[in-house]
């Protein structure tokens, strides 16, 4: 995983609460056996106006004009602003794979789903927890201001609006060490290899039937 | 000091040490494999060199493309197949049990775990797929992961995690005749929403819930999720014991005694606390039936379409009439006026045993109305499948007009070749209905399998209990 250096960029608005991850990836793009490539069928069903299928030609796909990632303002946009329980449903990894392999970073809302919430971080793209009513504003100033953009700092544990107003969020200092620098977490946990195998030790005699061989 | 709720008996069951931060390593003891979310993960093993930390504790088996007919010509789709293909060559270059697609015992990974006693009480479960939650039902602490943890879980047996906050949701009473489990969960998701369980794990408990099957704790846990909660659970009882004894992967002789006095020990005690808790009044729920397109937007079937005019939040507000401009609904509209081109009974919500009598019993003698194009029973697995036929149910389904399936996800989420064509309405027994969930442009409705057999048999939704009346 590549180390989340401080960057500043545009912000595409997503206004609507409970984005789930059948939304943003759907399901005929999970038959990848790859980790790549997601990125043309991220929001397949809200951006194209045909209905997508593995395989095609996604340049030559009719757009739907109307949803926010086709309006021009909002091309090259590295920051997604969305509404509460963003990520909700499947437990799809492809969700935060496509929102990378488009191009997003970072992703600002109220509230994320769990299980989305934790494979973001498996991969790079940082979510952040920002207060409603901050977000609240956040949805004005980028409708008010073609070209918004914003600094995030997870480093530092804020964003900062081209006004210069700083909004500090929360992170799991776990997670935000492995995002700094990169880390290999199955590395990670592997140092503590000795105590893995000595609590199995321990389950073994103490919970026999925990340990019943799938191939016996 | 105050007592434990269960679901921190489990978790302190399974810490292998705790981290400065708070965060914790904890041991995993039975790993559910499927075709979708684990190809990156044996990739990322294979690209690092590393090796499955414990083979024998993985169950494999493909579920979600796989074909509902015609199973013995292979899968039709090339890219669906070569996902299945890859899963079969992993399982064999890693030594993992996968029961093929070709196996009697294949089947919905969360409906073949407790079915073959590969799921048990006490374990720590988990699977690259949200509806783990399901093995919740057995006393277990179950969740989905994504593709990342299937391949950390893989190399190491572990999980990094913080500690969820504990929830109970309490439905007390007893529910009337014609509700089930599945009317419970809706009503219990309408009532905290989606996100009502985010960063919790939910006991569900009360009498209704302890009067359930095991089959019907399933359904309740399976939809922890579609309430924000990674894991629900229910505590363990005589039920709970009786369903586990004999099956193929339970412990059995001097074992099983001592694995049932460990397993006693798998409730809450009386003096726990929980940061959450919400009570339902069983006697209150009537089946259930969703509008729009999320969980939560759910209404008793006596109940009518609701109107966004009369939602305050803005955000709520503007979701509704989304979902009602996608659903093709007015506001007002009496839910039994909601008429479904396509009726799907299965998914690891409502695939097993049981569900297949409650809508066979609604079916014996009675036709599928002719409006309805398209009305599928695909059984949750194999062995589903053949002891519905043992009991005569594949009879009285093929007779009332449904199509009588192989086993896998199917139409739940239309990754194989069963799901809607855009406009179509569904009246589905699966767990989701999110936009383009069971096809681009379907239109889910999620009930319980008696009512999906009574909507088929009427053509439009109608309240079950009338039916049974007659």
């Amino acid at each position: 995983m590549e180390k989340f250096t401080p960057f500043e960029g545009i912000v595409a608005p997503l206004d609507r609460a409970n984005v789930d991850t059948d939304a943003i990836i759907p399901k005929q793009f999970l038959k990848s056996i790859e980790r790549t490539g997601f990125g043309p069928n991220l929001f397949d069903e809200w951006r194209y106006l045909d209905r997508g299928e593995p395989g095609m030609d996604n340049s030559r796909r009719p757009l739907n004009p109307d949803f926010v990632l086709n309006q021009p303002r909002y091309q090259g946009a590295q920051i997604l602003l969305a509404r509460d329980n963003f990520g909700c449903g499947s437990s799809r990894e492809h969700a935060p794979w496509a929102l990378l392999d488009y191009g997003f970073r970072a992703i600002i809302a109220p509230s994320f789903a769990d299980i989305f919430y934790n494979n973001c971080f498996k991969n790079g793209l940082l979510p952040i927890v920002l207060d409603g009513a901050v977000v609240d504003e956040l949805f004005r100033e980028v409708a008010a201001q073609p070209g918004y953009r914003l600094k995030v700092d997870l480093e530092a544990q804020q964003v900062v609006t081209p006004a210069g107003v700083v909004h500090r969020f929360q992170v799991d200092p776990f997670r935000k060490r492995c995002l700094l620098e990169g880390l290999d977490d199955i590395g990670l946990t592997l140092q503590h290899a000795d105590a893995i195998r000595a609590y199995e030790a321990r389950r073994r005699e103490e919970a026999p039937w925990l340990f019943m061989d799938m191939r016996a | 000091m105050a007592g434990k709720t269960l679901y921190d008996k489990l978790w302190d069951d399974h810490v292998v040490r705790t981290n400065e931060d708070g965060t914790a390593l904890i041991y995993i003891d039975r790993h559910l494999v499927h075709e979708v979310t684990s190809p990156q993960a044996f990739e990322g093993l294979r690209l690092a060199g590393r090796r499955p930390w414990r083979p024998g504790s993985v169950l494999a088996t493909p579920d979600h493309n796989v074909p509902t007919t015609g199973r013995e010509d292979g899968i039709a789709d090339p890219v669906s197949r070569l996902q299945v293909e890859t899963l079969d060559r992993n399982c064999e270059t890693y030594g993992i049990a996968e029961f093929r697609m070709e196996d009697r015992r294949q089947g919905i990974v969360h409906v073949i775990g407790p079915e073959g006693g590969a799921t048990l009480p006490g374990m720590t479960v988990v699977c690259g797929d949200s509806h783990t939650s399901t093995h919740g039902a057995l006393g277990a602490l179950a969740h989905g992961i994504g593709t990342s943890e299937v391949e950390h879980v893989l190399a190491t047996q572990c999980l990094l995690q913080r500690k969820s906050k504990n929830m109970r949701v309490t439905v007390q009473g007893r529910v009337g005749p014609g509700v089930g489990a599945k009317d419970i969960v809706l009503a219990i998701i309408g009532e905290i929403g989606t996100a009502g369980g985010t960063g919790h794990a939910i006991e569900f408990a009360g009498e209704a819930i302890r009067d359930l099957s095991i089959e019907g704790r399933m359904t309740v846990c399976n939809m922890a999720i579609e309430a924000g909660a990674r894991a629900g659970m229910v505590a363990v009882d005589d039920k709970t014991i009786d369903y586990v004894k004999g099956r193929p992967y339970a412990p059995g002789g001097d074992l099983w005694e001592r694995a049932v006095a460990a397993w006693r020990e798998l409730r809450s005690d009386p003096d726990a606390r929980f940061d959450r808790e919400v009570t339902i009044d069983a006697a209150a729920i009537v089946p259930q039936v969703t509008w729009g397109t999320s969980p939560e937007m759910v209404v008793p079937v006596d109940g009518v379409v609701p109107d966004p005019a009369r939602e305050p939040d803005p955000v709520k507000r503007r979701g509704m009439e989304r979902a009602l401009d996608y659903m093709g609904l007015a506001p007002g509209t009496p839910i039994t006026d909601i008429r479904p081109d396509r009726v799907f009974i299965g998914s690891c919500t409502n695939g097993r045993i049981e569900d297949l009598r409650a809508a066979a019993a609604v079916l014996r003698g009675r036709k599928v109305a002719p409006t309805i194009r398209q009305a599928l029973v695909v059984p949750g697995s194999g062995l589903v499948k053949a002891q519905a036929e043992q009991e005569g149910l594949d009879r009285i389904f093929i007779d009332a007009g449904f199509e009588w399936r192989d086993p896998g996800c199917s139409m739940c989420l239309a990754m194989n070749a069963d799901r809607l064509e855009p406009g179509e309405r569904c009246a589905s027994t699966s767990n989701r209905n999110f936009e383009g969930r069971q096809g681009q442009g379907g239109r889910t409705h999620l009930v319980s399998p008696a009512m999906a057999a009574a909507a088929a048999v009427a053509g439009h939704f109608v309240d079950v209990r009338r039916m049974i009346e007659e």
